[in-house]
């Protein structure tokens, strides 16, 4: 396993080599990949801006974030800003994640993360499946992924009660 | 107060399982030591010079009885019969063991607790004046906004992984007892012209080794917005904050460094992007919670009771004590008491199993059964009748907490340092309990006045000694501890740093150093005149004078 | 675990016990949470030998935080750390003299 998502291990289709298709490239040729007619993916630091990306979001099937280490958090708020922005394709979060925060990645818009390989032998799939499961329901009504928050069950029982 | 609902209270059980498997992974080799650093810290768990110690959150420094007496006997059965009352509203236990914090995690979630986020880069413990939903000045109760943040904050999958950690204080009286300029990010209730009840919103405040007073970002928010507008500060925190340098991944330095205005354009851009009703509660949800802060069913009592005044007449220490230690309270005939956890020569902050109890049983006979932690490291008891306070006195007596130094000289900040802390590089507890005792006489305090001393045992800061009106600071000199004083901070809504006075000091000199400052003051005060007040008009230069002559005499 | 810094000698290895947090010190044989066993590294190749067995007992997960720290015997013989962190660290909090290993060991 290196790359999961919420279903447990997926196969890779894209690649990183030159001249593969789907290929993910880097942010630097993003501009010369857009010049062709393939589905682009592009992976990008996490130093990129949304003004960067958004006039692009209908020919990005794949935006691939690098989180540099797991403790850095700006890959969240980059995909969150993403899909507030209205994209629809694949996010990807690249890099050493660690399980406990599969669920933060979710709720943050991600589909998928891509693991380096020694995370991916420490921290087997299945930790990952179930460390997403690890809170039935959490506050956030803007941060859920397909679940209903705390504050809409809440209001949902008021509305059973009235 | 607050209860948790069946969502709360699943979600609190989860937690403490999570952690519990958490350990496990660690001990199995799944996570590394620095992946699960991090996890234990978003857990409260620290490991400190001695041992473990676990930092258990008190939100808004509201705690029951019930709360109190479980904290005791966590204090007594995992720990060595004490805890720690902190700054920032939580209490800490110096020598819990990583394979019982499970289990007391486990006890806390029984009433209603937790250690959620009271450590790590994320949003930390919210705190709030502790004299809240009591205190005659206040425009609004800030607990119901500050349970809403507790809420929305906890486990937020956006900013869990800040740059850096991040603290939110709210007060809803002018009168600012929450130092809400000392944090990331203050919260005041405010009124506007057309007598709306909103919030301003003051961001880059913080202490540590480059102190900063927060600058208003929003000067009046609808109530309805804040949680969205909260989450446009803290999206261009994230992604913008530092991350290259941990001294200067505070959301303050990114406010100096871009400036407050560009850092209002960018949070106002964020904001009006945003769908706010996917992200504030709703109006239903906020009156939810505002509902469990109801006043309790006071008794109908004339303003003034005559039993105490006749009590204060005849008992002078007694008078003494009311006097100094009860704040005036909203509620004809009831008085809100500080409970001092500064008895002259004892650790400040630290109360023993025993005293918990004591309390405990006190709130349940005197103050509904409701007690604060203020941020001063002190407990409150916030509904208790006037006619009753002799009694509570007497009983406060006899568990060793009747100290009636709230406010004074004795009343010392003070941060666990090199007896316990990991980070520290010199002891503040030994100072604090030095200057108690040079200060000890009642009288004396009383002539001095309202003086706050800050001691913190490194730059970190955490005994808040930038805003002490005298601030200590322990640091390392040539292989010895050594003590940088600090003049004319203010935590209130008059907000200031402190500045240096002179050449570091020795523990044994600080008594006579800070006896010194205090002549200073008591020769040159006008009429009614506060050590601070007198600071501000007199300027540094005497108070200088007298702290070097000092230093000078000792050198020679 | 800093073996860059080089740690003046004589010293001992003191670090915190993963699961229960106690400070605990290197003995020729294993690990005691009392100081006066602590085994005194006099040259350079105990040190090393003491930083190796600290890195094999972190990778088994027996301890974390692990450091050599220069010490001064006292008249009883037992090591006393140079420096007032550690003197600490191996007493307990100063103004708790129940508390800690001063008040299990007698150590001061
Ligand atoms: C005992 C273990 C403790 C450790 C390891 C610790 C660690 C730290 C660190 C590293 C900082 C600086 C953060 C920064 O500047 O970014 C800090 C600040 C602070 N800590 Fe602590 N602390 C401890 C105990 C306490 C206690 C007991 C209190 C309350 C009495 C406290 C309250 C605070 C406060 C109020 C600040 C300053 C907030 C600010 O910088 O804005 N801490 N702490
Ligand atoms: S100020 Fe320094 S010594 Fe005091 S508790 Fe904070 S980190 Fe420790």
């Amino acid at each position: 396993m290196s790359l999961l998502d919420r279903n447990g291990v997926k196969a890779e289709i894209w690649s990183r080599e030159a001249g593969a298709t789907p290929r993910i490239v880097p942010f630097a040729e993003l501009a010369e990949a857009l010049s062709g007619n393939q589905p682009v993916g592009v992976e990008i630091a996490n130093t990129v801006r949304l003004p960067e990306l958004e006039p692009h979001f209908d020919r990005l099937a794949l935006i691939a974030i690098i989180f540099p280490s797991f403790s850095d958090g700006r890959g969240f708020s980059i995909a969150k800003s993403l899909r507030n922005a209205g994209y629809r394709g694949t996010l990807r979060a690249v890099g050493p994640l660690i399980a406990d925060q599969f669920a933060y990645a979710l709720a943050c818009g991600f589909d998928e993360v891509e693991l380096p390989p020694d995370v991916a032998s420490r921290q087997p799939v299945e930790i990952w499946l179930a460390a997403a499961r690890a809170f039935r329901a959490t506050y956030q009504t803007s941060h859920q992924t397909g679940g209903q928050s705390i504050l809409e069950q809440r209001r949902a029982a008021r509305g059973i009660q009235r | 107060m607050y209860r948790y609902d069946e969502f709360d209270e699943a979600f609190v059980r989860e937690r403490v399982a999570q952690f519990a498997w958490q350990v496990k992974r660690r001990l199995d080799g799944s996570l590394t030591d620095d992946e699960f650093k991090p996890l234990r810290l978003k857990n409260g768990v620290y490991l400190q010079l001695h041992a473990y110690m676990l930092r258990i959150a008190i939100p808004y420094g509201t705690l029951s009885s019930r709360q109190l007496r479980q904290l005791a006997l966590i204090g007594e059965k995992y720990d060595r019969g004490y805890g720690h009352f902190t700054t920032r509203q939580n209490l800490q236990f110096n020598w819990p063991k990583l394979r019982d914090i499970p289990e007391i995690l486990g006890l806390l979630a029984d009433v209603e607790m937790h250690a959620i986020q009271t450590s790590g880069n994320c949003i930390r413990n919210v705190t709030a004046d502790q004299f809240a939903g009591v205190a005659a000045d206040e425009i609004e109760d800030p607990r119901p906004v500050a349970e809403l943040i507790r809420q929305w904050s906890t486990l937020h999958p956006e900013f869990d992984y800040l740059p850096r950690k991040f603290k939110i204080a709210v007060t809803g009286a002018p009168q600012d007892r929450a130092a809400i300029a000392a944090h990331d990010i203050g919260i005041g209730v405010v009124k506007n012209d057309a007598g709306a009840v909103g919030y301003r919103i003051l961001v880059g405040g913080g202490l540590g080794r480059t102190p900063m007073i927060g600058k208003v970002v929003r000067d009046f928010l609808p109530k309805a917005d804040l949680l969205a507008y909260l989450e446009a500060i803290l999206r261009v925190y994230n992604l913008e904050g530092r991350r290259d340098n941990k001294y200067k991944a505070r959301v303050k330095i990114l406010v100096h460094e871009i400036g407050i205005d560009e850092f209002r354009a960018r949070v106002e851009a964020e904001f009006a992007k945003l769908d706010g009703p996917t992200i504030n509660a709703d109006p239903e949800e906020v009156a939810r919670i505002a509902a469990y802060f109801a006043p309790p069913a006071y008794e109908k009592l004339p303003p003034v009771s005559r039993a105490y005044e006749a009590m204060k007449a005849a008992n002078p220490a007694f008078a003494a004590w009311a006097e100094i230690n009860t704040f005036p309270h909203r509620q004809p005939g009831y008085a809100a008491v500080t409970i001092s956890l500064k008895g002259i020569g004892e650790a400040p902050g630290d109360a023993t199993s025993d005293q918990m109890c004591a309390v405990a049983d006190l709130a349940d006979q005197y103050s509904f059964s409701e007690i604060r932690v203020t941020h001063a490291q002190n407990l409150v008891l916030p509904n208790v009748k006037q006619a009753d306070l002799f009694a509570l006195w007497q009983k406060l007596g006899a568990a060793g907490i009747a100290e009636a130094n709230v406010g004074l000289i004795t009343d010392i900040i003070s941060c666990p340092g090199l007896d316990y802390c990991a980070l520290a590089t010199a002891r503040s507890i030994p100072i604090a309990q030095d200057l108690a005792k040079r200060f000890a006489d009642l009288d004396q305090q009383r002539n001095i006045g309202p003086l706050n001393i800050k001691i913190s045992g490194c730059i970190n800061a955490c005994g808040h000694h930038h805003v002490g009106h005298i601030g200590i600071l322990g640091l390392e000199k040539r292989g010895a501890e050594s003590y940088q004083i600090t003049l004319g901070g203010d935590a209130t809504e008059n907000a200031a740093i402190g500045e240096i006075i002179g050449p570091g000091i020795t523990a044994e000199e600080v008594p006579d150093a800070i006896e010194r400052l205090v002549s200073v003051y008591l020769a040159e005060r006008q009429a009614g005149e506060t050590f601070i007040e007198a600071v501000r008009r007199l300027g540094l230069a005497p108070f200088k004078a007298a702290f070097t002559k000092e230093a000078a005499d000792v050198a020679a | 675990m800093s073996a860059q810094k080089k740690t003046p000698l004589p010293a001992i290895l003191l670090a915190n016990a993963l699961l229960d947090g106690d400070v605990v010190f290197r003995t020729a044989s294993g690990w005691s949470r009392d100081p006066r066993e602590a085994l005194v590294a006099e040259d350079e190749a105990t040190a090393n030998r003491l930083l190796d067995e600290a890195r094999a007992a972190f990778a088994r997960n027996e301890v974390v935080d692990a450091d050599l720290v220069d010490i001064t015997r006292d008249e009883a013989g037992v090591p006393v750390p140079n420096h007032f962190r550690e003197r600490f660290k191996v007493k307990g909090p100063s103004h708790r003299p129940d508390l800690g290993k001063q008040a299990e060991f007698g150590v001061r």
